[in-house]
C-alpha cells in the first residue's frame, strides 16, 4: 500500500476510525510507546529534573503517557481532531492538547520548553496537501519556531519515516538553517524491520554529542515489555465518564490508597464552575 | 487548557503579528481538576512563567497572587501550592482566546484550543 501521507491530508487520514486503532490495536500502541520512550532516552534530560516537553504531532497521547511516566509535563500539538479526542480520553493530567498545524509554526513564547519529541509525524510535513503548501516553507516555519520556543541548551528528537535520502536532506537542511546542529541517528540499521530513524537536533549552548544508536535487538529498552501493564493504568474509555464527579472521586480514592496526599471530598468536588467571576 | 499553557501561548503565527501575547481569555466553561502537587516542578516552572500575566489571569479565575513573585517563593509552600493550583488545576474547557493585536478568535472546545489558521492568515 502507498504511504499514508499520499492517501489524504493528515486531518482527514487520521479520522475517528484511524484514531481508534491507537486505543485498540495493542501492536500500534506498543510500537508508538516504545518509540516515545526511546526518544525521551535520546533527549537525555538532566537526571532528576522535571521538564516541560513539547510533543509534535502528538496524536492520541501515547507519547504524552510516556512523558508523564517519566515525571515530566507536556504540551501536545496535532492537526487531527479525531486523534486529539482520543488523547483527551486518556487519564493524563500533566499536559495540554492543542489543535494546530506544525507547518504554520508553533504558537509559543520563546524559551518555553526543555525539550521536544515527535513520533512518526515529521514525514507528513514533506507533502503539499494544498495548492498553497510548500514543504520547504512549512518545514522552515516549524524549525524556526521550534528553535525559538526551546530553552537554550535543549534538544529536539524526531522519530520519522523518511521516504528517501532527498527527503532527509530537505528536512535536515531546513533544521540547520533554523540554527540547529545535529543529525540522524539510526537504531538497528541492519534490520529492515526494526530500523528506526531519528533526527536529533541541538540548540545552541550545548556540545552536540550524538547518542549511540542501538544495534542489537536485545538492547530494546527494558521498560518496553511493561507497556501493556502501563497502558492498563491509562484507561481510554473506562467508566465512569472522565471528569465526572464519580470519576474524580474514584481517582482520589485510588490516590489515597497509594498513600498520596489528596484533598477532601466536598459537595464542590467535580462541579462545573460558571465562567463568570 | 490550563493557565500554564495559556501563559506560553501566542498568536505569533498570524501574519502581521509580532508578539501576539498575552491572549485574552473568554471563558464560557471552567473546571477544576486535582493534579498531584510537586514542589520541585512548580519551583522549576516559575522562572519560565510570565508572572504578571499569570497573576492577572489567575485573579480572573478567583485566585489572587501577588504582583511580583515573592523572593522566598521556593521555600514558601503556601504560595507554591497556590501557584500549582493556578497553573495546573484550573481548566478552561469552552471559550475563546483572542489575539491582542488583531482580535482574531481562537476557539477552545473540550479544553482544546484551536490554533489553526487559514492559509492566507499565516506568514
Ligand atoms: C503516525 S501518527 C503518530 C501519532 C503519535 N505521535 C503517536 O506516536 O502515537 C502521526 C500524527 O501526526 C499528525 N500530523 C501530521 N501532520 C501534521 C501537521 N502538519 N501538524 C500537526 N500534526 C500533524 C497526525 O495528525 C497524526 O496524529
Amino acid at each position: 500500500m502507498s504511504r499514508p501521507e499520499y492517501q489524504a491530508p493528515p486531518e482527514f487520514y487520521y479520522n475517528d476510525e484511524e484514531a481508534r486503532k491507537y486505543t485498540r490495536n495493542s501492536r500500534i500502541m506498543e510500537v508508538q510507546y516504545q518509540l516515545s520512550e526511546r526518544a525521551l532516552e535520546i533527549l537525555a534530560l538532566p537526571e532528576g529534573i522535571k521538564a516541560h516537553i513539547l510533543d509534535l504531532g502528538c496524536g492520541s497521547g501515547l507519547s504524552a503517557a510516556a512523558i508523564e511516566e517519566a515525571g515530566h509535563s507536556w504540551v501536545g500539538v496535532d492537526i487531527s481532531p479525531s486523534m486529539l479526542d482520543v488523547a483527551k480520553e486518556r487519564d493524563l493530567e500533566k499536559g495540554d492538547l492543542i489543535l494546530g498545524d506544525l507547518g504554520q509554526g508553533l504558537p509559543f513564547r520563546p524559551g518555553t520548553f526543555d525539550g521536544a519529541i515527535s513520533i512518526s509525524a515529521l514525514q507528513w510535513l514533506c507533502n503539499a496537501d494544498k495548492k498553497s503548501h510548500n514543504p520547504v516553507a512549512r518545514l522552515k516555519q516549524l524549525f524556526t519556531s521550534l528553535y525559538s520556543c526551546l530553552a537554550r541548551g535543549s534538544k529536539a528528537v524526531f522519530q520519522f519515516y523518511p521516504e528517501d535520502d532527498k527527503q532527509v536532506e530537505l528536512i535536515t537542511t531546513q533544521a540547520m538553517r533554523a540554527g540547529f546542529t545535529g543529525g540522524l541517528l539510526v537504531d538497528y540499521p541492519n534490520s529492515s524491520k526494526a530500523k528506526k530513524v531519528y533526527l536529533v537536533l541541538f540548540t545552541g549552548g550545548i556540545d552536540p554529542v550524538m547518542p549511540k544508536p542501538l544495534v542489537n535487538e536485545h538492547e530494546l529498552p527494558s521498560a518496553v515489555s511493561n507497556i501493556n501493564r502501563k497502558m492498563k493504568n491509562k484507561p481510554v474509555r473506562g467508566k465512569p465518564a472522565k471528569k465526572s464527579r464519580e470519576w474524580i472521586l474514584a481517582k482520589k480514592e485510588r490516590r489515597r490508597r497509594q498513600g498520596k496526599e489528596v484533598r477532601e471530598d466536598t459537595k464542590y468536588t467535580g462541579r462545573k464552575r460558571s465562567g463568570k467571576f | 487548557m490550563k493557565l500554564l499553557t495559556h501563559n506560553m501561548l501566542t498568536s505569533r503565527c498570524l501574519k502581521g503579528v509580532t508578539n501576539g501575547y498575552p491572549l485574552k481569555i473568554v471563558a464560557n466553561e471552567v473546571k477544576t481538576e486535582n493534579v498531584d502537587y510537586n514542589s520541585e516542578f512548580i519551583a522549576r516552572v516559575i522562572p519560565k512563567v510570565d508572572w504578571k500575566v499569570l497573576s492577572s489571569t489567575a485573579s480572573d479565575f478567583g485566585v489572587s497572587l501577588p504582583e511580583e513573585p515573592p523572593a522566598d517563593i521556593e521555600s514558601n509552600e503556601d504560595m507554591l501550592r497556590k501557584v500549582h493550583h493556578a497553573l495546573l488545576e484550573i481548566e478552561i474547557t469552552q471559550g475563546d482566546l483572542i489575539c491582542p493585536e488583531t482580535g482574531r478568535k481562537f476557539p477552545i472546545k473540550q479544553g482544546i484550543p484551536n490554533m489553526l489558521c487559514n492559509e492566507d492568515e499565516v506568514k
